[in-house]
């Protein structure tokens, strides 16, 4: 077995002509075996990850996709349908999941790209590095632990009631850190010689910004912004502290119950009669298909789009 | 795309005579357009600090009326009774279940993800490199909820032979001593179920790592007669060996933060449950506890004392993340 046998397929061919390496072809077995027992440790860490995931989407196709095929699936709510029953859609839970999503974008966004702005256009020294450790922390910070800040001032501090508004608050604190994050590495793509440019016609640094620097990164910055949705869209544990599930279909964001797709999930959890069953998993493909679409979307559009560097 | 170090190589984007880019002052003009600008963008920033500062302050001071009249030991005792008019919560069982938990969980996303970024950056042919990357990154687009309902209904019902199996061969060790859960409700259910939900974390941030390994150290231990694996171990996991503790560290602070797979999955213990070391157990973690009494909040002692567990927690994935910040930090300054 010759060296070129070990590394063929590898990317580093292109840098190393075969047969450079006929000088030196003693190889002791150990080693040799050491290594290809290396290469099928690695194919195998492959083939074990990818079992959950086919495991994971199987199972929610099959016991949740039929459902999807129903045209009622789309167009009713649960309303008035109760667990021995077979029948209802899931549109009050997919408008709620979409208007608190979209809410919480709207609150989100212009914080989150303004701080990448910050960071990446005047952040200079000691604050810039405080702020983009926070990113950092607010990055870590648990679901559960952004509900319960959310839940302290919302209901605690303000004694207000439990509603649509609460959860996306507390969402837009899970979403901040993924748009900043993405936003801020966009910026940096964008050339510099761009913003030279811009600056050498007297074109002032703001307007450099808007006009140059933010348009030319624009996609990838739709990109993160879709990622980040998709991030939140499955977010549960606000939900539970702060947006209590209804049937109907219910699209106040200030007032009232608002039913989404993971408390619909989560609310016949544990129910055995087989049509809830069968909701509960229809909710679930319907969530993962949803979120899987921004996933692409996002994907497609940063490809589309990707400054030329 | 972006990364998850908020580090790329773009962060030394310099020009020829070395000069970095044209910033701050030097660009503005001082006109108001951009005074406005930049005080916004500066504001936004503020705003984010003090929101980060504020998720502290909130908790502590709603949690320091109830911690104060807590009658037992907050860090070492296991009861938790918020309804007694002396209250008497301690973390001790939470802490347990939520670090046993986790820990199950990086011992086998670690080894698992690093395994999986080197598939990826070395081995992989070249068509299949990119689409294993999106395969295992799809792992995150997966909901937690969705996560519970697999883990409990489709993952739990194979359980009972594995544990069974645990239990003959190592039973005598309290670890795993039998607990008389179901098998699809344990820790162990969980901590597999949460290693799946942090083996994209693991992997993308490794994979991030070894791809920057300079291609001259490659070549070098090749060139020096290396097997690829011997040039991997030589050159490719040393460099990337504080990316890989960062990457492990990020993915512990999801997995000791996670609410609802676990929520779902573990069998939450009556009050009165013995103490126990075992891996067959149920119980609940600190975010699963607050998850399961939200309806608890009515007065502000209960809510207190939840407050001083989601306290806890935040104060432990603040470390864990820290930790991972610096350890990356450390590294861009040595590769610099």
């Amino acid at each position: 077995m010759t060296a070129a046998d070990v590394t063929s397929g590898s990317n580093l061919n292109a840098t190393r002509p075969r047969g450079s390496d006929t000088g030196f072809t003693h190889r002791s077995h150990a080693r040799a075996l050491r290594n290809t027992l290396a290469r099928l440790v690695m194919w195998a860490a492959f083939a074990i990850a990818m079992v959950p995931l086919v495991w994971i989407l199987w199972s929610v196709i099959t016991k949740g996709g039929a459902l999807l095929l129903n045209s009622h699936w789309w167009t009713n709510s649960q309303r008035g349908i109760t667990n021995r029953m077979v029948g209802g859609g899931a549109v009050h839970a997919i408008e709620g999941t979409l208007i608190e999503a979209l809410a919480t974008a709207v609150m989100a966004t212009p914080i989150a790209v303004m701080t990448a702005i910050y960071l990446v256009e005047y952040g200079r020294g000691r604050l810039a590095r405080v702020v983009s450790f926070t990113v950092d922390i607010l990055t870590g910070i648990p679901s559960i632990v952004a509900a319960l800040f959310i839940y302290a001032v919302w209901v605690t501090t303000f004694g207000f009631q439990r509603v649509g508004f609460a959860v996306c608050l507390a969402l837009v604190l899970l979403m901040i850190p993924v748009v900043v994050r993405s936003t801020e590495e966009m910026l940096k793509l964008v050339p510099n010689e761009l913003r030279e440019a811009s600056y050498a016609l007297g074109v002032p640094k703001w307007k450099t910004i808007a006009r140059v620097v933010v348009p030319t990164a624009f996609s990838g910055i739709i990109t993160g912004i879709l990622l980040g949705l998709a991030r939140i869209m499955g977010e549960t544990a606000p939900l539970l502290i702060l947006g209590p599930y209804t049937k109907s279909i219910a699209t106040d964001l200030f007032g009232g119950l608002m039913p989404t797709l993971p408390t619909m999930i989560n609310q016949d959890r544990t129910e055995v009669l087989q049509p809830a069953v069968d909701r509960v998993w229809g909710a679930a493909a319907t969530l993962i298909l949803l979120i899987l679409l921004l996933n692409i979307a996002g994907r497609v559009i940063s490809r589309l789009g990707a400054p030329k560097t | 795309m972006p990364t998850i170090t908020g580090v790329s190589s773009v962060d030394e984007l310099r020009d020829p005579e070395g000069h970095g880019p044209l910033q701050g002052d030097r660009a503005s003009t001082g006109r108001l357009g951009d005074r406005l600008f930049s005080g916004t963008a500066r504001g936004a920033s503020l705003l984010i600090i003090a929101i980060v500062t504020l998720v502290g302050v909130f908790l502590l001071s709603q949690a320091i009326p109830a911690l104060a009249n807590d009658k037992v030991n907050f860090l070492t005792s296991t009861q938790w009774n918020v309804d007694a008019s002396p209250l008497q919560f301690g973390i001790a069982n939470l802490l347990w279940v939520t670090v046993l938990s986790s820990a199950i969980a990086m011992l086998i996303a670690v080894p698992l993800g690093i395994g999986v970024a080197l598939f990826i950056t070395q081995y992989a042919p070249r068509w299949l490199s990119r689409p294993a990357a999106s395969m295992v990154d799809l792992l995150a687009a997966v909901p937690s909820i969705v996560y519970g309902l697999w883990g409990l209904q489709v993952l739990g019902t194979h359980m009972d032979g594995i544990q069974a199996f645990l239990i003959k061969l190592f039973g005598w060790i309290p670890l795993f001593k039998d607990a008389g859960i179901g098998a699809a409700s344990t820790i162990l259910t969980v901590g597999l179920v949460l290693s799946i939900m942090v083996l994209p974390i693991v992997t993308a941030l490794s994979r991030e790592v070894f791809a920057q390994t300079p291609t001259t150290n490659m070549e070098a231990a090749l060139a020096l007669g290396a097997t690829r694996w011997e040039m991997i171990r030589t050159a490719v996991l040393p460099f990337g060996k504080p990316g890989v503790i960062s990457a492990s560290m990020l993915g512990l602070g999801r997995a000791l933060g996670e609410t609802v797979a676990v929520t779902v999955i573990l069998s939450a213990l009556a009050g009165s449950a013995p103490w126990s070391w075992s891996m067959f157990n149920g119980g609940e973690t600190f975010a699963s506890k607050i998850a399961n009494n939200a309806a608890e909040f009515d007065s502000p002692q209960k809510a207190g004392a939840f407050m001083a567990a989601g306290l806890v927690l935040f104060g432990l994935t603040f470390v864990v993340n820290a930790i991972a910040r610096v350890v990356i930090e450390r590294r861009k300054a040595f590769v610099e």
